[in-house]
């Protein structure tokens, strides 16, 4: 049974494009005003759009989600409202995915998070410190629950890792632009694209790229050689420097807007 | 389950702890640190230099001492402690310090990264690339960097850059979230200089490896002065290097009690302390399974102790599995039993001991009143206290007037 996410690729590709993700964490300003923010996104041109679970330590992450996490922390988000804003995003017609720190599924319970999810009608999850060496009752749990699992590949996988995290993978393989956190850059330098080229290779997943892509150029250049352009940190930043709530509703949907343009010309 | 079987196994797990809960982007990193460290165990030319360092620039062996007037408080009981605060630096950080700088030598690699908590393994750190030139920056909570301000001027009089960590709890935890976003960065040209037995493989193994000396030393010593085995070992445990250190040549003797003293701050049923096993649970912090504190959804929870070296919400992997299976006994020492031995060590036997090294005391006097005075206990002194005179001043009250009124603003 193919997911919703998988669906997403598909037609986006047979537009012949790149898809647009965007990333938002659950709870900034508020459980709500995420879950309205992450629909304004959809609104705005986002295809696929990654809830992240607030976590106490967010080692892959720049000072921009960091305090956009910490915030919602603060006020109490948890791994239930994650999941309801997920159902949110997925109730819009967009594929709904979770982006999270393992820690905080293996304490919620692996099966339970899988479960639950799902039913919320979930596509999967992305897990940034959780490779596929570590995976088996992750690996177990997807698998029952039909959810796609999304591993990362970095410029620093050899070749035999890519392999290896491809051939666990679900959905997407997600291709870290550059080696480190996130948080914007003018540039994403040719590393992508180099291991795009070099994880094409070895699988027929889609792959996506994400890390510092904040503007409607970059999201061209990257859609001109990848599946789909994930972006979070610029997201975050409008919300975050936004004056008001609704100001910051119509911030996502504008870059929303824009990246989606550029996702379109890239090729 | 035996322990005579090689820990940990091939992918770093100890049990069901350990192994790699890292982006993907530094398990390149972490495969080339194993096999650069597999390569420099079975190398005759690099544990030669390692021991000449140790020998000629750490000051080892360390001695051991007898400590007859503290042991009257501990049920007569035979105490001898193990004297880690006489190193280079003052504490056992040194030992696992230099083995690392000498691996980012070999690696190829010319700026090392370091977090810490006390300033222990940052000023160890800053010691050793000043040494060896290398380029050092040490991440340090911020609230530590003001707990102990004279460490910092320590590590900058060094050459090395300190860069406070302002996010989350400010604290240790902090700053290696930090040191890993610098790592992950900049992985090409550095090396993460783990400063304890914790963390991803293979830091939990090299770094409980090039700490083992503290125990092959001991061991020899008290069969030297005693013509046998101690009955019990004694240690403090934050990330558990000192700990594992100590222990890790007893293991295989059956007859030798390990017992390893986490920080329980106000009282592990207040909640405020920093004992991951007697007071935590199982799950996944900073690269590994292991007991750690967290709440229901699995965000880590701040710890407390009124020592800076214990106060991390975690603890290696290998200590997990040492107290799942039963070889080692784990157990809180409150602020107050710590600082009443620090006290006592002091005023007994003239040796000012690290506030970490005096849980160890502390469950040492405890201890020796359970084993009787026939009982032999080896302590791990992990450090020397003259880092911790502000704390201990403020503790006992020891500031004239006019200095604690200029203290408290
Ligand atoms: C003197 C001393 N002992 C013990 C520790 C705790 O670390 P570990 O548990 O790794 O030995 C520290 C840490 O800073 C220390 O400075």
């Amino acid at each position: 049974m193919s997911t919703r996410l998988t669906e997403v690729l598909a037609a986006a590709k047979a537009e012949n494009r790149a898809a647009l993700v965007g990333y938002l964490p659950a709870g900034y300003p508020s459980v709500e005003g995420s879950a309205a923010a992450a629909r304004a996104m959809v609104e705005g041109g986002c295809d696929i759009i990654e809830i992240g679970l607030p976590y106490s330590d967010p080692q892959m992450d720049g000072p921009v989600i960091q305090r956009a996490v910490e915030h919602a922390l603060a006020h109490g988000t948890n791994t239930r409202h994650v999941i309801d804003n997920a159902r949110a995003v997925a109730e819009t017609g967009a594929a709904s995915l979770v982006m999270t720190y393992w820690n905080p599924i293996e304490r919620y319970g692996v099966e339970r998070f899988a479960e639950e999810l799902a039913a919320a009608g979930g596509s999967g999850v992305i897990t940034p410190d959780l490779i596929p060496d570590e995976a088996a009752e992750w690996i177990a749990a997807t698998d029952k629950h039909g959810l796609d699992r999304v591993f990362l590949v970095a410029p620093s996988s050899t070749d035999a890792r890519l392999k290896l995290t491809a051939d666990a993978a679900g959905g997407f393989v997600y291709a870290a632009s550059t080696m480190g956190i996130t948080g914007t850059r003018t540039s994403v330098g040719n590393r992508a694209a180099e291991l795009v080229g070099r994880t094409r290779k070895v699988t027929d997943l889609p792959i996506c790229v994400g890390l510092g892509v904040s503007n409607a150029a970059q999201a061209a250049e990257i859609a001109g050689y990848a599946d789909g352009v994930i972006v979070g940190s610029a997201f975050v930043r409008a919300l975050l420097e936004a004056e008001t709530p609704e100001a910051g509703l119509d911030a996502v949907r504008t870059l929303a807007a824009e990246l989606a343009e550029g996702v379109r010309s890239g090729r | 389950m035996s322990h005579e079987t090689v820990q940990p196994d091939p992918s770093g797990h100890f049990g069901v702890f350990g192994g790699r809960f890292l982006p993907e982007a530094l398990i390149a990193a972490l495969d080339e640190l194993t096999a650069a460290y597999e390569k420099a165990k079975d190398d005759p030319e690099f544990q030669a230099e390692f021991t000449g360092l140790l020998k000629d620039y750490a000051g080892r062996p360390s001695i051991v001492t007898e400590a007859p007037r503290f042991a009257e408080h501990a049920g007569g009981a035979r105490i001898i402690l193990k004297r880690e605060d006489l190193n280079h630096t003052g504490s056992h950080k040194i030992n696992n310090v230099l083995g690392q700088a000498l691996l980012t030598k070999r690696m190829g690699k010319t700026r090392v990264i370091a977090e810490t908590g006390a300033g222990q393994h940052g000023v160890a750190t800053a010691t050793a690339c000043a040494l060896l030139g290398l380029e050092c920056v040490v991440y340090m909570g911020e609230a530590d960097t003001k707990r102990q301000a004279l460490n910092v001027a320590r590590m900058r009089v060094l050459g090395a850059e300190v860069i406070p960590v302002t996010i989350g709890s400010r604290t240790l935890k902090d700053a290696i979230n930090e040191a890993l976003r610098d790592w992950v960065t900049n992985v090409d040209s550095t090396h993460y200089l783990l400063g304890t037995a914790a963390g991803a493989h293979p830091f939990p193994a090299m770094v409980r490896d090039f700490a083992r000396i503290v125990g092959v030393e001991a061991r020899q010593q008290v069969l030297d002065l005693t013509g046998r085995l101690p009955d019990a070992v004694a240690a403090c445990v934050g990330g558990g290097s000192n700990a594992i250190g100590i222990f890790h040549a007893f293991i295989p003797d059956e007859g030798v009690a390990l017992y390893g003293y986490e920080a329980g701050g106000d009282g592990v049923e207040t909640g405020r302390h920093a004992a991951s096993i007697t007071g935590g649970s199982i799950g996944v912090l900073h690269g590994a399974r292991t007991y750690l504190l967290q709440d229901e959804y699995g965000q880590t929870q701040e710890s407390h102790s009124i020592s800076a070296g214990l106060d991390y919400p975690a603890v290696g992997p290998e200590h997990a599995w040492l107290h799942q299976t039963g070889r080692a006994n784990y157990r809180p020492v409150n602020d107050d039993a710590a600082m009443a031995a620090f006290r006592l060590l002091c005023r007994t036997e003239g040796i000012i001991p690290a506030i970490e090294s005096a849980h160890a005391l502390a469950g040492a006097i405890e201890l020796g009143k359970e084993l009787g005075p026939d009982a032999t206990i080896l302590v791990c002194l992990s450090g020397r206290g003259d880092k911790d005179m502000h704390t201990a001043a403020r503790y006992f009250d020891l500031f004239d007037a006019d200095v604690r009124e200029e203290d408290q603003q």
